[in-house]
């Protein structure tokens, strides 16, 4: 019984169908079934899943965000029960993400969120215009391993900088590791800010992530 | 009559008619449904403001408006179809007449290919000056862009340094794109209106545009939209320019994508022409579709090219000049997937002429400047400009009397007629024509002509310099919004 249903959790993951997602979520707890069993024997085969097709191309980006919305939506159904029973999933890392003060570019770091909950990060996403003292408040507030900043401008990226050093002030690094990304991020602006990870794309912000938490894939 | 040092297509033989008028027609439609329904989001204050006034719906707290269609019709009818885009020297103002398609350089990039070390590294305030005066002397460059992103100077100001490096080593026309506040293009306008003899005199020749991008899906930003009220007050032309994309910031299918970029470009035209009736106003755009793979920006592939043809469909719909992206590539080094992609979006733009096309000099998504890639992005807007001329039937071209003459089994190389007409063949700078044993000699090619002329441009060339009465006045403009 458990077994087909697992399956079935798997799939609506694979179709990236949240509404389904959610329904056998909401099913698994009326059958009293133990949410972290339903999330690692269910949903994260499908999560895996896709993310094996994509790796060898024959999955694409649309297919993996919306597994990952699938995945979000089934896990904040399942949440509460964990909270009653006194759980929490394991998670990869908690990631602070926002854009810098003065820009309101954010699909790529949106993006970046999206995959980072995907692979099993507890993502918090502050938006966009975040000045540097909320950034590194909420970081703080919830215990965060990773602050993770995004730029798309040449005048703003420069806030980038400015939040590392206010870290290193408060000698709060290495406990907090910093990630940069953004249109006009490059390797160089990367090493002379002493950023500690910085990826051109979403795909590579969970690679460079796992890193930054030393769960890095084999 | 054309303009000094400037190569411009112009009076086209060959044409395209990508879009049909009905489906211009709703693609429109479908636009003003979006602003109507879905809304646009103006994140300032003064825009909120004049939407009210103007009869929009206003949402204070999430800077959305929903505007009828009545209004932005009636509002985009008076903006006016052509104006030129003045410059420096008079002998290089530009006709924005739809009868024209001009090359601008493109921008704006983070990194700079150096001529010298051919190494790559970060963009800074010399390199806009350097490419400036490469662009000054070379002909298919019709008008500027700022082109790489001074970053060693004040990020307060620097978008007033950039403009005045363009100025101080080109008398071509200027356009930026990195002036996104109003505090900058107060001071930009200002320091136009130096060059220009004063406000009233810049009205009547703009020597400075303005580009604004909007921040797809459906929503613009607050510090542009706010610099581009000031330039429209003060009549400096200025465009909105829309970069939505399949996938990502645009629905994956084409028309859509058209429909939410026209959303943006008209609804913030819209808001100049009710701000700044007759503000001279232009469509901009560089859409294209997201990587499959990666959600990247791609720049290139077919569906930029297709952009790049319908878009002028939608500004002549309109009655406004447009501002096209083309030459954008993924390409990392000029090589096959830079010429190819160049090439077709170009020619594209241009077979429906687009009146400024954006433009020459960058790898890698717009984010890499090569002296190489700007030369040999000017040597294929040549190609096309060649190309767009047609060819020319009558008796004269038709050459019956120096047929009969040469006869079967002669040969055409020493006759009158063809002195008369050799020059009507397109000489190339880069293409290699040459018998395989002198290629054989170095390898060299393509590319390294086009930095071999490029450094000897930046060694030879002088522009003429700047007034020092307006040069001194500029830095008083700089250094006062720097210690603001």
């Amino acid at each position: 019984m458990s077994e087909e249903l697992y399956k079935e959790m798997a799939q609506s993951i694979i179709e990236g169908d949240s509404d389904k997602s959610v329904e056998l979520a909401k099913k698994s707890i009326e059958l009293q079934m133990h949410p972290l069993d339903t999330i690692t024997k269910g949903f994260v085969v499908g999560v895996n899943y896709i993310g094996d097709q994509f790796g060898k191309g024959e999955a694409f980006l649309p297919e993996l965000v919306m597994a990952g919305e699938a995945m979000k939506a089934a896990v904040a159904t399942l949440e509460p029960e964990l909270m009653k029973l006194g759980e929490s999933r394991e998670v990869m890392g908690r990631v602070v993400l926002a854009t810098v003060e003065g820009d309101i570019h954010e699909i790529g770091k949106t993006l970046v969120g999206t995959m980072l909950s995907a692979s099993g990060f507890e993502v918090y996403d502050l938006g966009v215009d975040q000045p540097a003292e909320k950034i590194i408040g909420k970081a703080l507030e919830v215990d965060a391993h990773i602050i993770g900043m995004s730029a798309l401008l040449t005048t703003t990226m420069v806030r980038q900088r400015e939040v590392i050093e206010e870290l290193d002030k408060e000698g709060l690094r290495p406990r907090i590791k910093v990630m940069v990304g953004g249109a006009p991020i490059t390797k160089d602006w990367f090493q002379k800010i002493k950023a500690d990870g910085y990826s051109e794309d979403a795909i590579g912000a969970v690679k460079i992530a796992k890193q930054l938490v030393g769960k890095a894939d084999a | 009559m054309s303009n000094k040092n400037i190569k411009t297509i112009r009076d086209p033989k060959l044409k395209l008619d990508i879009l049909s008028r009905e489906e211009v027609r709703k693609i429109h439609d479908a636009t003003l449904q979006i602003i109507e329904r879905v809304g646009i989001k103006f994140p300032s204050e003064r825009a909120l403001d004049i939407w009210e006034e103007n009869g929009a719906q206003v949402s204070r707290e999430s800077k959305i408006v929903w505007v009828k269609p009545s209004i932005i019709e009636e509002a985009l009818r008076k903006a006016p179809a052509r104006y030129p885009l003045a410059a420096r020297d008079p002998a290089q103002d530009l006709k924005l007449d739809g009868n024209h398609v001009h090359l601008g350089t493109d921008g704006c990039g983070v990194e700079v290919i150096d001529i010298n070390t051919k190494e790559k590294r970060t963009s800074c305030l010399q390199d806009v000056r350097d490419i400036a005066r490469v662009a000054d002397a070379t002909e298919e460059v019709a008008f500027h862009w700022v082109p790489v992103s001074a970053q060693d100077a004040p990020t307060q100001a620097r978008g007033l340094h950039e403009v005045k490096a363009v100025w101080e080593n080109s008398t071509k026309h200027v356009q930026t794109e990195s002036i996104y506040n109003a505090k900058e293009a107060g001071a930009a306008i200002e320091m136009a209106a130096i060059l220009s003899g004063g406000r009233e005199a810049l009205r009547k020749r703009p020597v400075l545009s303005l580009m604004q991008c909007t921040a797809p899906p459906l929503a613009h930003d607050g510090g542009s939209i706010d610099a581009a009220l000031l330039a429209a007050e003060a009549g400096i032309p200025t465009g909105f320019m829309t970069m939505a994309a399949c996938l990502t910031t645009g629905p994956a299918t084409m028309a859509g994508n058209l429909a939410v970029g026209n959303a943006e470009v008209i609804s913030a035209t819209a808001l100049l022409q009710l701000a700044h009736p007759g503000a001279p106003v232009f469509y901009a755009a560089a859409q294209t579709a997201s990587d499959l793979r990666t959600g990247a920006y791609t720049g290139g592939g077919p569906e930029d090219f297709l952009f790049g043809a319908a878009t002028n469909n939608l500004s002549d719909f309109y009655n406004i000049p447009l501002s096209m992206g083309s030459f954008a590539t993924g390409a990392k080094e000029p090589n096959w997937q830079a010429g190819l992609e160049g090439s077709l979006s170009t020619f594209m733009a241009s077979l429906v002429m687009s009146d400024m096309l954006l433009g020459c000099g960058f790898l890698h998504g717009s984010r890499i400047w090569s002296y190489a890639e700007m030369m040999l992005d000017c040597e294929i807007f040549s190609i096309i400009e060649k190309m767009m001329r047609g060819i020319e039937v009558n008796e004269e071209t038709l050459a019956l009397e120096t047929i009969a003459s040469v006869g079967p089994g002669g040969h055409f190389l020493a006759q009158k007629h063809t002195r008369r007409h050799m020059h009507d063949l397109f000489l190339p700078q880069f293409l290699d024509r040459r018998p395989y044993g002198e290629w054989e000699r170095n390898k060299d090619d393509a590319r390294d002509w086009a930095l071999a002329k490029a450094r000897r441009i930046l060694n030879e060339h002088q522009p003429d310099p700047l007034d020092e009465k307006v040069d001194r006045e500029m830095n008083r403009i700089i250094a006062s919004v720097e210690n603001a």
